[in-house]
């Protein structure tokens, strides 16, 4: 049967996307980040996913404002990188993994989760800024990845609690999918950051590490933080760290973190990298 | 779990936030041409032809006055008031050649290299920002 093996949560800033495209990994202002995510990238060439559940918001690429679908799951065969007005990203195509997806897409549904379905999408830097933090410069992805697309653009987003209980439907559906694979939920976006009006450039690393803390020592503290909470406290683009959740539900009640970063800044943003296994 | 949460008093904060503006579906639907306008930046094709004459490029939608204004300035401000969201007014500079921190600087009312500055010092506190009611 299929398996979640690891939860990895990551920033996904679009100028990290830009830094690693131009090749600025060795910048003064850069270093420490690329740094950091070497320890990651030899760690995804040891566990070789098969398949990557890719928790992350669109950007106002794929969706505008005619459909705003709360969750929505990618079932395609691939994905291409979406152009956000510079181009698209110079990386490979995203392979995606459609029995699976269309399973899980089944399953939630019957478990009272009433997914979207999408089948042609492109794929902005929420997605593929993550996958080349994680597996670097290469000629192809080395595994499939189902996007699964929330929506915390239009107020209001889902509430974290939805979110972990996704989480947690999610992996019954992995667990009841008959191939044995190797699968990774992937959390994106985050941490304290505000892009928009005078109070732009928040931050709050107090804030942002309780957060990284209590995804292990009390995740129940986190299913229940108001939207408001993350508006005040972490910026109005903090509020995607629900996201997070998502993955948190899906690895079950406890966890052992292996890898943990904060830097701050990343352009406007704190950035937040965490990699957790699930334990029995 | 998280107990019901009713729509006026969850709205009736958002107004609370010092210098944000939570995107809520008054303001989505206020910016809906603004915000689609935006969206149109994604093809190359239009980034050109906006690129020959905004102003009739922006005729072709119906947008308000207010909107086309603040799009021509490239007043971030006056767009976020005018309904626009900050992920869709990103095609407006990303068109420009212009980054995510240019942007959100220049909504501060800080000069780009104070802005820069704050950002490499840890960002800017919270202390203060939380909350117009509270003054905390």
């Amino acid at each position: 049967m299929a398996r979640i093996t690891a939860g990895v949560a990551c920033s996904h800033v679009p100028a990290m996307g830009a830094a690693f495209d131009l090749g600025k990994q060795q910048e003064p202002y850069w270093q420490p980040v690329f740094d950091d995510f070497e320890w990651v990238r030899r760690w995804e060439r040891e566990q070789k996913p098969d398949v990557v559940v890719l928790v992350y918001n669109d950007h106002a690429s794929a969706f505008d404002m005619n459909v705003i679908p709360t969750f929505a799951l990618g079932a395609a065969e691939s994905f291409k990188p979406a152009d956000e007005g510079w181009g698209p990203r110079p990386v490979p195509d995203v392979q995606g993994h459609p029995d699976l997806a269309w399973h899980l897409a089944q399953c939630c549904i019957l478990d009272e989760f009433d997914l979207t379905i999408f089948n042609k999408m492109e794929v902005d830097h929420g997605l593929t800024v993550p996958l080349s933090m994680m597996f670097g410069k290469v000629a192809a992805w080395p595994c499939r990845v189902i996007p699964l697309a929330v929506n915390v653009v239009t107020y209001p987003p889902p509430t974290g609690n939805r979110c972990w209980l996704l989480g947690e439907a999610l992996r019954r559906a992995i667990e009841s999918y008959p191939e044995d694979l190797n699968v990774q939920v992937w959390g994106t976006g985050g941490m304290s950051h505000q892009l928009q009006g005078p109070r732009a450039g928040l931050i709050n690393a107090p804030w942002d590490n309780a957060f990284l803390d209590d995804l292990v020592a009390n995740p129940e503290r986190l299913r229940r933080i108001p939207h408001i909470e993350y508006l005040r406290e972490a910026g109005s683009e903090g509020i995607e760290l629900v996201m997070w959740l998502i993955m948190r539900g899906a690895l079950g009640p406890r966890v052992e973190a292996l890898h943990r970063f904060y830097h701050v800044p990343v352009s406007n943003t704190a950035l937040g990298h965490m990699v957790l296994k699930p334990l029995a | 779990m998280t107990g019901r949460i009713d729509i006026h008093d969850y709205l009736a904060e958002f107004d609370d936030i010092p210098g944000t503006r939570v995107f809520t579906t008054t303001r989505a639907r206020q910016g809906y041409w603004l915000n689609q306008f935006c969206m149109s930046l994604m093809k190359p094709e239009n980034r050109e032809r906006f690129r020959q004459d905004e102003r009739a490029y922006l005729d072709e939608w119906p947008m308000t006055e207010q909107q086309k204004q603040a799009v021509l300035k490239r007043d971030y401000n006056a767009a976020l008031d005018a309904g626009g969201n900050i992920y869709f007014l990103a095609k407006i500079f990303s068109s420009d050649g212009k980054s995510f921190q240019f942007a959100a600087g220049s909504m501060t009312g800080m000069t780009q290299e104070a802005y820069a500055k704050m950002m490499l010092e840890g960002g800017r506190s919270p202390d203060g920002w939380r909350s117009i009611r509270e003054k905390r």
